[in-house]
């Protein structure tokens, strides 16, 4: 999951940092991350994982790190196994 | 009947405002627009002595400008463009035809350079990056337009065709903030001084779709918007009346603004929506300006 939130990144973030230098927990909006870019990543995790953030997630912590992203999307996957 | 088109007919049947059959497009009454005249000249009161650079723009922007903006990405819902006829005479034939029968004559419309302003300093950012680089000690500016936000709609505080005054500051990231701050003070005293009653909240734009939830749940998250909010067709919603925006780098990064040092500029606004303040003081006063209380006619006409 980590790659693949990765090479998101890399396709859709913008980031005028290579993704590869950034750490887990590096804050994805002090590298660069724009609140427009963010919206992307969003969208392309939602076709890749086929998941749809609720309401409540679309926020800049939601997006903050690489670690925020994937606690996201487990946090998305775990609520609809458990639906 | 409810609480806005009741205002909204008695707007019409006190000629205040004129109707035009359609909704949000209104005519004013000379009484109403002294009204919006001796509010700007209380803003002028406020605000003349900052040294800001005025500037008046008609309502309609480059559509270039407009298309670098980004104002597509976030609300295409609102947004208005200027269509024209560019055929020939056969073509005008053809049009004529279409509006006999009553057929959609407006198909062959082609888009012009102009697009309606969407709000009063949206013409001016590429003005000031076209200058070169802002002082250290930061621009101020003085603007106010007719814009156009398409969402019809029976409340009269929500027209489509309405004055935006604004004062933008360009600068420090402190500079700008502060500017922001010192506005919102000033607000809440200038709304006090005519009586009316406000509160100031956080708040976001209305940026389209699921991602412009994301937009508009950041935008909240780092308290980039607040609005002066006054009752008028309803008490539990009140209508925001003025916006106190911080940009942070967003347009100084899109507009190329630097600062003397290459550094990016920051960027602040602040908005008094006219119509919105006209239309609070005559739902809050009453709708002959003869009956405002004396107090509240002293601070607007001396």
């Amino acid at each position: 999951m980590n790659e693949t939130i990765r090479d998101i990144l890399t396709k859709v973030g913008g980031l005028p940092v290579p993704v590869a230098d950034l750490a887990d927990d590096s804050d994805l909006y002090t590298s660069g991350l724009s609140s427009f870019a963010s919206v992307q990543v969003m969208l392309a995790i939602e076709e890749k994982f086929d998941i749809e953030f609720p309401d409540n997630l679309l926020n800049r912590k939601s997006f903050a790190s690489i670690a925020a992203i994937e606690g996201t999307i487990r946090q998305i996957l775990k609520a609809r196994e458990a639906a | 009947m409810d609480m806005q088109t009741n205002f909204l007919d008695r707007l019409f049947e006190s000629g205040l405002l004129i109707e035009t059959g359609v909704d949000g497009l209104y005519g004013r009454s000379g009484e109403f627009e002294e009204v919006i005249a001796a509010f700007e000249r209380l803003i002028d009161r406020f605000g003349g002595k900052d040294g800001a650079e005025a500037m008046r723009f008609p309502p309609g922007m480059n559509r270039a400008f407009f298309e670098t903006s980004g104002y597509m990405k976030s609300f295409p819902q609102l947004a208005g463009t200027v269509h024209s006829f560019c055929g020939n005479e056969l073509d005008h034939m053809s049009l004529l035809q279409c509006m006999e029968v009553g057929d959609d004559w407006t198909k062959g419309q082609e888009a012009t350079d102009i697009v309606l302003t969407p709000a009063a300093c949206y013409p001016l950012y590429p003005t000031v990056a076209r200058r070169g680089a802002l002082p250290m000690t930061g621009k101020l500016f003085d603007l106010q337009s007719y814009c156009f936000r398409h969402e019809p709609s029976k409340d009269p505080a929500r027209q489509q065709l309405f004055r935006m005054r604004e004062y933008v500051c360009m600068g420090t990231e402190s500079h700008v903030t502060d500017f922001r701050q010192s506005w919102m003070d000033r607000g809440v005293e200038m709304m006090k001084l005519v009586g009316l009653e406000v509160e100031i909240d956080v708040a976001n734009d209305p940026f389209f779709g699921r991602a412009g939830k994301m937009l508009a749940n950041n935008q909240r998250d780092q308290n980039l918007k607040f609005e002066l909010l006054i009752p008028i067709t309803s008490r539990a919603k009140p209508t925001a009346c003025m916006s106190f925006n911080y940009h942070q780098d967003a347009f100084g990064t899109k507009w190329g603004l630097n600062l003397e040092d290459g550094s990016v500029a920051h960027t602040a606004c602040v908005g008094f929506g006219l119509e919105r303040i006209a239309l609070a003081l005559f739902h809050t006063h009453g709708l002959d300006v003869k009956d405002w209380p004396d107090a509240v006619r002293k601070v607007l006409w001396g």
